[in-house]
């Protein structure tokens, strides 16, 4: 084990010790803890709620907490960075040892190439740390406000129309950021990525706060290859597009400018606001332009670190290469075998070699089959295998005439799924299966789907076959649902007085170009009538498409409004099934609100959510008017769409309040933002600010007008304050009724 | 150096006990039935949530979460089964925590045998036990740790099928890299109550 990292554990070990002593602080202990990518899980407030009431969990270390709110023995999930998504044979080993040892035996591949144990307890997590070490990994700055996992296109060196390949610049990008004193500070965390082509999705350059594309040009007679540099994009509850900072850097310098922009971000970004922290409010609030000068004077600052250009030469040595020689495409076989190898299988640019995906459902893999993918890339590889961004592995390098031989080994793990990239491999986050911001079960729902969409894989028509279905728990966007085809992520709402999950459905979003644009939303659903929108939405486009049309396409020339048309019988739940107050895969009762407790609840209720449907329906008009071009009309909407749902939280207590905006924004200000009535558990008060911001930037007040960016994020951010307002209404409804 | 017998203190003990016909067994209604089961405390360990890996292959099924100890309607290996694993330690020697590992299972599966909403559907093997220890530090498959906890596991399984004959099986050809494991195998079936019977304190 590297002598650092050992210390590193050393050191985590006895802040635990120190912690159970009391000797530091529940805030510092927590960001201690993320920055070793330890986090906390769903629960872990010591509350569950049992579809009736909530239950209070007595733990054991009674009321030992490992950060604020945070039970000491209330089980964790441990992130594990890999970069890249690279690893060898005795890292999956480990990986298989860890996951049976300190978790449930399942480890699961993130959107970010990470990997995931959930379940583990906090007094475990050294030793698992020092195990993970032995194998050269680190969990090191996997959570917290750091530089995160540096993920890169995993066919990156092999894949027939990359630039080149980006994996060793990647590789130094992390060694290098790693702990680096000048990363320390951030008000938030710091995701870069590269991607060997801007015209495919693996890297996803477009939505991390910096991405590296792989650029070659001539100078001068002579061929040299670079960088096309681009910051400040980035998921979340409102999605940044990232900006173009330069066509061109050379390799020598997207270390030193990757440091002189961490530097810019810890000195100037915010810090007080979590909800306002990543670069992409820094750049959208200085303008890219203002902030590369920034930057590059920042660059000039800097003391030369050898470590900038030294493993350049080094690195440009170490190609992977295969363990057998190319061979023939294989003929003649079972239909399955056809089927996996159309859709799991891709040429590399090396003649007579496939990348071959290992498809796992959900991202997840039992510690059995992790031993079983070790000897298979030890048999047929060099041991090259990649993790993916959809969930996935590949392994690279495979002889083409060792795919029947492969094929029967993965059958053999039962690691042979087909579909990988399809409609059937959906990418999920957590939800609420583990995370505690999850507010509809996405695992659920994309198990259902799954299940589904495989039963009729082969009826499925081949335009729909390729498409993407993405699916985040909550607004956060983990699970990627802006950049999908079909994109959802979990909402509640109040019918007949009960809370019932939902979906915002997301359509228009484009996978392709490194998430080259992101969808809106068209209507929130119930969840049990998901698979029916999926259903129906693709045999409409499979019935109207014209020749060529991609998804996107049809969805831009439907228009939202006709789409939105199209799903209104599914908005609402069936009278009488109480199936729609459960989710997916949880018999519980999604809310303990009762609709018989107080008359006058019950009219004010009514009131509420009338008002806050009026709300959406402007929020929606808005959405179309932005399709349409006319941005001053979709701001104007999206503004008045929000006062509308804050006028009508405040009319519950002060009826009579008029349509003036500054009253509606100060009533609601003194009645729900300073109350914190209106906080969201995890996102304390960041929706009402988008309220107030929105209030304060108005043309009408400022004279400033909207730009077609700025009208994007409003629309965005009224959706969830509209959200937050529907949420806050259904804990007033808890509240009265208790 | 080759480990002595009873040089080992069993801990993490894993007891995974069979479905008697598994073939056609839906384990959705397994999530109600956990969820009643975090809900009533049926048992000693704190019982926190439901994993429901039912979309993995040969996979760990449905896992009900708990602080102490998992348990689990398990298909690894495609072998259908209850599987305890526990993770805190239990004070006592070996005996002690391979006797709370059995009991623990076996009493969910007496729950499970008797729970109306299966209606009968989910029996087991009472005829083999398989033994794990979910520690490689303190196990590391091998046959060195076969022999040194082959004692402590007889006179397990003597208990366990009391008045029967047993055998402890160890499959050496096992992939080394796996878990622990020894198979307890009786020649007669025994219903799990008496079995729960045959390690009653």
């Amino acid at each position: 084990m590297p002598e650092a990292m050992a210390r590193e554990i050393d050191v985590f070990e006895t802040e635990i010790a120190l912690r159970k002593q009391g000797k530091i602080d529940e805030r510092l202990f927590a960001e201690t803890r993320l920055r070793r990518g330890t986090y906390g899980q769903r629960y872990d407030n010591g509350q569950r709620h049992d579809g009736q009431k909530v239950q209070e969990m007595k733990y054991p270390s009674g009321e030992l907490t490992k950060g604020p709110n945070t039970m000491w023995d209330a089980p964790g999930m441990q992130r594990i960075k890999i970069p890249g998504g690279g690893l060898n044979a005795e890292q999956l080993e480990m990986m298989a040892d860890l996951a049976e040892e300190y978790s449930d035996g399942i480890a699961h591949v993130t959107t970010r190439q990470d990997f995931q144990l959930h379940y583990v307890h906090i007094d475990d997590t050294p030793s698992l740390m020092r195990r993970l070490a032995a194998a050269n990994i680190t969990t090191r700055e996997a959570c917290g406000n750091s530089v995160r996992n540096v993920t890169a296109c995993p066919y990156t060196g092999v894949c027939p129309d990359e630039t080149f390949d980006v994996t060793p610049y990647s590789h130094a990008l992390a060694r290098f950021l790693l702990g680096h004193p000048d990363c320390q500070n951030f008000g938030r965390k710091f995701k870069p990525a590269f991607s060997g082509c801007a015209q495919h999705a693996c890297g996803l350059t477009n939505l991390h706060d910096i991405g590296f594309i792989a650029k070659k040009r001539n100078e001068n007679g002579a061929e040299k290859i670079g960088f096309e540099m681009y910051v400040g994009g980035g998921l979340g509850a409102v999605p940044y597009r990232a900006k173009l900072f330069d066509s061109f850097v050379p390799p020598e310098e997207i270390l030193p400018l990757t440091q002189a922009i961490a530097r810019v971000f810890a000195r100037l970004g915010e810090k007080k606001n979590r909800n306002r922290a990543r670069i992409k409010f820094l750049i959208q609030d200085l303008g890219i332009e203002k902030f590369k000068d920034l930057v590059l004077e920042e660059r000039k600052t800097l003391s030369h670190d050898p470590r900038w250009t030294e493993y350049i030469a080094e690195a440009l040595r170490e190609q992977e290469t295969p363990l057998k020689p190319g061979g023939e495409w294989p003929e003649g076989a079972s239909e399955a075998f056809k089927r996996w190898l159309k859709t799991n299988t891709r040429a590399q640019k090396q003649k007579g070699y496939v990348v071959v995906t290992v498809a796992l459902p959900l991202g997840d893999i039992t510690s059995t089959q992790l031993r079983a993918l070790a000897d298979i890339v030890r048999r047929f590889t060099k041991e090259t295998i990649r993790t993916t961004v959809e969930q996935n592995f590949v392994i690279r390098w495979v002889s083409q005439s060792d795919l029947p031989a492969l094929y029967e080994a993965l059958q053999s793990a039962e690691l042979v799924a087909p579909g990988a990239g399809t409609l059937v491999d959906i990418v999920s986050c957590p939800g609420t299966d583990t995370c505690k911001l999850g507010i509809s079960s996405s695992r659920g729902l994309a198990a259902e789907l799954r299940k589904r969409l495989a039963e009729k894989t082969f009826e499925l028509d081949e335009s729909v076959e390729n498409l993407h279905i993405k699916i985040s728990g909550c607004f956060n966007s983990c699970g990627q649902h802006h950049v999908a085809d079909l994109g959802f992520y979990g909402v509640s709402r109040k019918v007949a007085g009960f809370a019932v999950p939902h979906f915002q459905v997301v359509l228009g979003g484009e996978w392709e170009y490194n998430g080259g644009s992101y969808g809106l939303p068209v209507a929130a659903i119930p969840s049990k009538n998901i698979p029916q929108v999926v259903t129906r939405l693709t045999e409409r486009y499979v019935a109207n498409r014209k020749n060529g049309e991609t998804f996107k396409e049809f969805v831009k020339r439907t228009g939202k409004a006709e789409l939105k048309a199209a799903l209104d019988d599914f908005a609402r739940p069936p009278a009488n099934d109480r199936s729609f107050f459960s989710d997916w895969g949880d018999p519980r009762e999604y809310s303990i609100e009762d609709i018989g407790k107080g008359e006058c609840a019950g009219e004010v209720v009514s009131s509420v959510e009338f008002d806050l449907a009026a709300a959406e329906r402007e929020l929606f008009e808005a959405q179309l008017a932005f399709e349409k071009g006319e941005i001053d009309q979709a701001g104007g909407l999206a503004y008045r769409s929000m006062l509308g749902a804050a006028k009508a939280l405040v009319k519950i207590g002060y009826s009579t309040v008029s349509d003036n905006p500054d009253e509606i924004v100060s009533e609601f200000r003194a009645r729900y933002y300073d109350t914190q009535k209106f906080f969201d558990p995890f996102a304390g008060g960041k929706f009402a600010q988008y309220l107030f911001a929105a209030h304060d930037k108005a043309p009408e007040k400022t004279g400033v007008p909207r730009t077609p960016d700025s009208t994007r994020y409003l629309i965005d951010e009224s959706h969830l304050f509209i959200d937050a307002a529907h949420a806050c209404y259904n804990r007033l409804g808890t509240a009265v009724s208790v | 150096m080759i480990a002595t017998a009873r040089q080992i203190k069993l801990q993490h003990v894993n007891v995974k006990l069979f479905v008697k016909d598994p073939a056609g067994v839906d384990l959705e209604p397994l999530i109600p039935i956990f969820h009643s089961w975090i809900l009533g405390s049926p048992f000693e360990e704190m019982l926190l949530d439901i994993a429901d890996y039912r979309h993995v292959p040969s996979g760990p099924g449905i896992v009900l979460i708990g602080h102490q100890a998992d348990y689990g309607v398990d298909n690894t290996d495609n072998r259908l089964g209850v599987r305890y694993n526990r993770k805190a330690a239990v004070d006592g020697d070996s005996q002690d925590a391979l006797r709370q590992a059995a009991r623990a299972a076996l009493t969910a599966c007496q729950r499970l045998e008797e729970e109306p909403r299966l209606g009968g559907k989910l029996g087991f093997n009472g005829r083999e036990i398989e033994v794990f220890v979910n520690d490689r530090l303190v196990a590391p498959n091998s046959i060195a740790t076969f022999e040194a906890v082959r004692p402590d596991l007889e006179e397990f399984a003597q208990k366990l099928f009391r008045g029967g004959e047993y055998s402890l099986s160890y499959d050496s050809a096992r992939d080394p890299r796996s878990l622990f494991s020894v198979a307890l195998k009786s020649s007669r079936p025994f219903p799990v109550a008496d079995l729960l019977q045959n390690l009653a304190p």
